[in-house]
């Protein structure tokens, strides 16, 4: 629980990794693609205030100690949702898998969800594998790659005919919350990888699914967020706006919370710290007192106390049915006694 | 001897040698004219030129170096391609040998720039086309977003939505952002004669007056994106650039 100014605040973490690109993980003959994925991400880190930054090495592999003290402790991350990226064309291992990441949630399971994946290039083995996931780790949500590399294809999209029977699965299975990685990538070639048509495209075809766009599609905001409008069921995953551009670029910050505040709204927005490219702490610190710069925003919506609430937790624990302590509710989340004694008043 | 770069880096404001300094000016304006097709902007103001050497016989060395080596090989093509197209054609220009350095994609990049290849012949078997239609795209968000600029400057001196709808290309001021929405009108074909509206939507239509105020609206988003996009890309490779100060 995140306390600030005499509020209490419910922190779910949406977007967290526990990886290892440390190079004896790394794939031989893939030593270029595993080094240069993990000083990229490194590079992000330098974004944030000088510090929080790691040493490399340390960045490549963290301890669970970090991992207990960087989100829990010193972050006061209710609960994180792990989202796992494969990449094992590069790591051996993988980077971080949902089977690493449930060690994890197996010490810590009122504090941590792990989110599977799917590739549609997997066909019916990769069907298998998620119905077995889902058993094995009780999933809630996927993270999807759309722009990962595998044996010489570059990439897919959600609206691929081979993606259709994984996006039912999920129907069938419970797995409402499809996390959908749109951000700074890897290969897209003469595709554009970030954009955001396909999710547009099945959001419509799955209404019973909650389509949650990382990153915010960063750099193409416009096209999420015009998407989004069009679409009940999509979300902003905010991982990587606080944590790239809350420090190193504060006025577009600002400008992109507003035009997301405007477009997409407080009830669709969800925090994520990236950890470990960013810790938790300074991104919620950061997002409690941040407010519009100057005049020039004065016709985008408020950051209000009420908005804290809902992007730092309601909203996630709302898409994963998490329960949130009574005193970490809204008012009108509240018994409905108290409301209607509220209303009687009022009226009075 | 031929000019290279060599391993050293941000020389490209630096003259080489006096003999040549007028050549390399007449170069470098050139690269200026290289817009990194994303963010709509100069890769000579973003940084992304590391050095230019211009040798005494007319051979042009140029290095590019963008913000991570993760950045998208497509738009890393494009600009390498873009810069060593621009430089070729001028006089007193014998050869260009323009170099992407630290990329993921580097070599590939670099041995289809410098056999003239196009963007299939770098990545044989990976692409299902050229870049055509994804420059496009972001040709038409950069006019939207600096259209919405010139029209807002407009509207703030009094301008009616009325006024402003009705004006045509010969209305508009004389400035340097009115040159680039012109030049971009140019090359998506669509009509950027004296008679032909001020202010278009991005599929060439004419903005109407009742609808100014939402075009206006989701131009204030695009350029947002780009403008925190080149932002961002800033940002990394200030970063890039330190860190490796500090490393050496």
């Amino acid at each position: 629980m995140y306390e600030a100014n005499g509020e209490k605040y419910f922190v779910m973490d949406g977007h967290i990794h526990f990886w290892d690109a440390s190079p004896a993980n790394w794939v031989q003959g893939q030593e270029k693609y595993a080094k240069g994925w993990i000083e990229c991400f490194h590079a992000y880190q330098s974004l944030g205030p000088p510090e929080t930054h790691w040493p490399l090495e340390k960045f490549q592999k963290y301890s669970e100690e970090d991992f207990v003290h960087d989100v829990f402790e010193e972050g006061k991350v209710d609960v994180g949702v792990f989202q796992p990226t494969y990449l094992k064309s590069w790591y051996s291992t993988g980077f971080n898998t949902t089977e690493v990441n449930a060690r994890l949630v197996e010490k810590y399971p009122d504090k941590l969800l792990v989110n599977g994946r799917w590739d549609p290039r997997d066909g019916e083995a990769g069907l298998r594998e998620l119905e077995e996931d889902a058993e094995r780790y009780g999933l809630k949500g996927v993270k999807l790659y759309t722009a990962e590399w595998r044996d010489g294809s570059r990439g897919w999209k959600l609206t691929d005919r081979e993606a259709e029977p994984f996006l039912a699965k999920c129907e069938e299975l419970g797995i409402t919350n499809v996390h959908v990685h749109k951000g700074p990538t890897i290969w897209p070639l003469d595709k554009d990888a970030f954009d955001v048509a396909d999710v547009d495209h099945v959001a419509t075809d799955h209404p019973d699914l909650n389509f949650i766009v990382e990153h915010v599609g960063l750099p193409r905001i416009e096209d999420f967020c015009f998407m989004a409008t069009q679409e009940p069921n999509v979300y902003a995953g905010l991982a990587v706006v606080t944590g790239a551009l809350m420090h190193a670029r504060p006025r577009f910050f600002a400008k992109v919370m507003g035009e997301l505040l405007f477009w997409v709204g407080e009830d669709k927005m969800l925090f994520g710290s990236d950890y470990a490219i960013w810790e938790p702490r300074w991104q919620l610190d950061g997002l409690m007192a941040w407010d519009y710069p100057d005049d020039d925003y004065s016709d985008y919506p408020r950051w209000t106390t009420t908005a804290k609430k809902k992007v730092f937790g309601l909203n996630a624990a709302k898409l994963y049915g998490v329960d949130v302590p009574a005193e970490l509710r809204l008012p009108d989340e509240t018994p409905a006694a108290r409301d209607d004694a509220q209303l009687v008043e009022d009226s009075a | 001897m031929r000019p290279h770069c060599g391993s050293s880096r941000n020389r490209a404001a630096r003259p080489t040698r006096e003999l040549a300094g007028s050549l390399r000016e007449r170069v470098l304006d050139a690269l200026a004219t290289v817009y990194d097709p994303e963010l709509d902007e100069p890769i000579t103001e973003l940084g992304f030129v590391t050095c230019c050497e211009v040798g005494a016989d007319g051979d042009v060395a140029v290095r590019l170096r963008l913000p991570t080596s993760q950045c998208a090989p497509n738009f890393a093509f494009l600009m390498a391609a873009d810069a060593r197209d621009a430089v070729r054609g001028l006089p007193g220009v014998r050869t260009v040998g323009v170099v992407l350095e630290d990329h993921m994609t580097d070599d590939e990049v670099n041995a289809a720039v410098a056999r003239d290849g196009r963007f299939a012949d770098a990545f044989p078997g990976e692409t299902r086309g050229e870049l055509h239609a994804l420059r496009d795209v972001f040709r038409r968000k950069a006019l939207v977003a600096r259209q919405a600029g010139v029209c807002q400057a407009l509207l703030v001196t009094g301008a009616t939505p009325e006024a402003v709808t009705s004006l045509r290309v010969v209305d508009l001021p004389e400035d340097a952002e009115v040159r680039r929405c012109l030049h971009l009108r140019a090359a998506l074909g669509i009509a950027c004669d004296a008679d032909a509206a001020a202010f278009v939507l991005a599929d060439g239509r004419p903005v109407a007056a009742a609808e100014l105020e939402r075009w206006l609206r989701m131009a204030r988003l695009v350029r947002t994106s780009l403008e925190s996009n080149g932002g961002l890309c800033r940002a990394l490779l200030e970063r890039r650039s330190g860190l490796e100060e500090v490393a050496v």
